[in-house]
Formats: C-alpha cells, sequence, structure tokens
C-alpha cells in the first residue's frame, strides 16, 4: 500500500499592490480615528488547505483559488 | 424562435425573473439549465442571471465558472453564440477569462440599489444592435461587487478594440475604472453588463429600457 505524504498548507491571499482595498481603508480610518497614526492597512485571506505535492498545491491555488488579475498569494 | 438558455447555479437569484422575460414578455423558447449540465448545443444564446453563485464564496463569480456549466459556456462561445452575463453573470464570465477584467468590491465598500443613467458605447454587439449610439438609457444597478478593474496596459486595448458596451453617465456609482459598465468580448458575441435590463422591462416596473437589450438579442 503506498501511503501519498499529505501535507497541510496556508495559502495567503493579499489583493494586489496599487488595487484600492475599501474594507482595509476603512479599518485605517477607524484606527487613526482611535488615535493610532497608520499608513496603510490590507485586508486579506487565508486559505488552510490539503495537498499531497507542493505541484499540486501550486496548480489549486493558481488555476482555482486566485485571481491573478487581482490578487497575489504566498504560502507558508 | 430562438431558443434561450437561462443558467441556474446554487445562490442565483434573478434567474426567475430573467426566465419570465424571455418567455413571457418576449415570448421566446425559455428553458432554465442548471450548473451541472454540459450540453449546449439545443441553445442559441445563454444569459448568466444575476444573484449570489455560491454564496459569493472565494470572490463573487470564482466558484461558478470552475462547474461544467461554465466549461461548456467557453466552448459554445467560442462557436459565435450568444452570451449575456448580467451582474453576478457578468462577475462569472470575468472569472472565466471570456470577457476582459475583474469586478472588485465598490469603492465606497457599499451594496448600491440604484437607478442609473447608462450610456451606450457599442452598439455591434449581439445585445445593443438594437440601440442607437451614445444613447442614454436608465437601468438599476444593485450590487456590492461592481468596480471595474483591468491593468493599464488591458484597459488600453479594451479601449481602442471598443469593447467598453455600457458607460455609467454622469455620477460613476462604484469607482469603475473609465466609468466602465459592461464590456465585450473582441468578437462581440459575449456581453456582460452590471445593470439589470431584466428588472426594467415592463411599464408596471416603471420602464422599458431593458426592452431595448433583449430585442437587440432576438432582432
Amino acid at each position: 500500500m503506498i501511503y501519498n505524504k499529505i501535507m497541510k498548507k496556508r495559502v495567503i491571499i493579499m489583493p494586489k499592490e496599487g488595487i484600492l482595498d475599501p474594507q482595509g481603508r476603512a479599518l485605517k480610518d477607524v484606527l487613526n480615528e482611535a488615535g493610532f497614526d497608520i499608513k496603510d492597512v490590507r485586508i486579506g485571506k487565508i486559505v488552510e488547505i490539503e495537498a499531497d505535492s507542493l505541484e499540486n498545491l501550486q496548480k489549486m491555488v493558481e488555476d482555482y483559488i486566485i485571481n491573478p488579475l487581482i490578487e497575489d498569494y504566498e504560502v507558508l | 424562435m430562438m431558443k434561450i438558455g437561462i443558467c441556474v447555479f446554487p445562490g442565483s437569484n434573478c434567474d426567475y425573473d430573467t426566465y419570465y422575460i424571455v418567455k413571457d414578455i418576449l415570448q421566446e423558447d425559455a428553458e432554465l439549465i442548471d450548473y451541472t449540465v454540459r450540453d449546449l448545443e439545443r441553445f442559441d444564446a445563454v444569459i448568466l442571471p444575476g444573484g449570489f453563485s455560491f454564496g459569493d464564496y472565494l470572490r463573487p463569480g470564482a466558484l461558478a465558472s470552475k462547474t461544467p456549466l461554465a466549461e461548456a459556456i467557453v466552448n459554445f462561445a467560442a462557436k459565435g453564440r450568444y452570451v449575456l452575463g448580467i451582474c453576478n453573470g457578468f462577475q462569472i464570465l470575468t472569472e472565466l477569462k471570456l470577457l476582459p477584467g475583474a469586478l472588485l468590491p465598490n469603492e465606497n465598500d457599499r451594496f448600491i440599489c440604484k437607478r442609473v443613467n447608462i450610456s451606450v458605447e457599442n452598439i455591434s454587439t449581439a445585445f445593443t444592435k438594437e440601440l442607437e449610439e451614445k444613447e442614454t438609457i436608465v437601468l438599476p444597478i444593485a450590487h456590492h461587487d461592481g468596480r471595474f478593474y483591468a491593468p493599464e496596459d488591458v484597459l488600453e486595448e479594451i479601449e481602442k478594440n471598443n469593447q467598453v458596451v455600457f458607460r455609467y453617465e454622469g455620477e460613476n456609482p462604484n469607482g469603475s475604472l473609465n466609468s466602465i459598465a459592461g464590456v465585450c468580448n473582441k468578437t462581440g458575441n459575449v456581453v456582460g453588463m452590471m445593470p439589470h435590463p431584466e428588472r426594467i422591462s415592463e411599464d408596471i416596473l416603471g420602464g422599458l429600457d431593458g426592452l431595448k437589450i433583449w430585442h437587440s438579442l432576438i432582432a
């Protein structure tokens, strides 16, 4: 019997640099209102996912999970 | 008589409004298509209606664009048949890459539901040929993610190829680049638009401007 090594990874997805992120802007405004001096806040998402290889993980992320036109990602 | 399919994804909610317009107002042959269907041979046109397919999970239109029906629509469009995406349908078509660009959250991060003035920019598509160039029509919008975005080089190409079909006139409600409210593919048989023509195609609903889009399709 062959056991595939399953790994669990976290994929961080962020709006691409230069694209307005209204949620981040709203949080930044609230923080500045509260007295912090914040220049930029950006809100992305984390996908926790299992894969049997890094190659498959990359394929899932690039073909199914992100939209490369508007998002960048990083695997932790 | 035209055979027109209306795509139904889990979470579509303008499907029956669109079906009603095609069947009862236009009196064409309408059929709802389940998202698991792979064969579209019998249709002349398909419409991807508004709503929240797959609950807008991941991104609006992202999950719907990976279904068997979405794959079938790519082949259907390649044969030159007519495809219209309304609101969430437009989002699905951009996720499918049948149309350029992407639809981001509105600049003010709010759901916007109101009537807007729309300028008709391209009357050579399957869905605008009964309109006049630069004609202003009034259509309702109802969306949270309607901010049209494309990288600079893509945007330039869209403008150069005359792929902008509709533009917001006067106020730009959601921060769309170049006030873009609708685009088409290079061959003009695939159109996506954020406004809802199916909601303004009867006098009792306060206007008939949406009918011009439906009449273009069946003309």
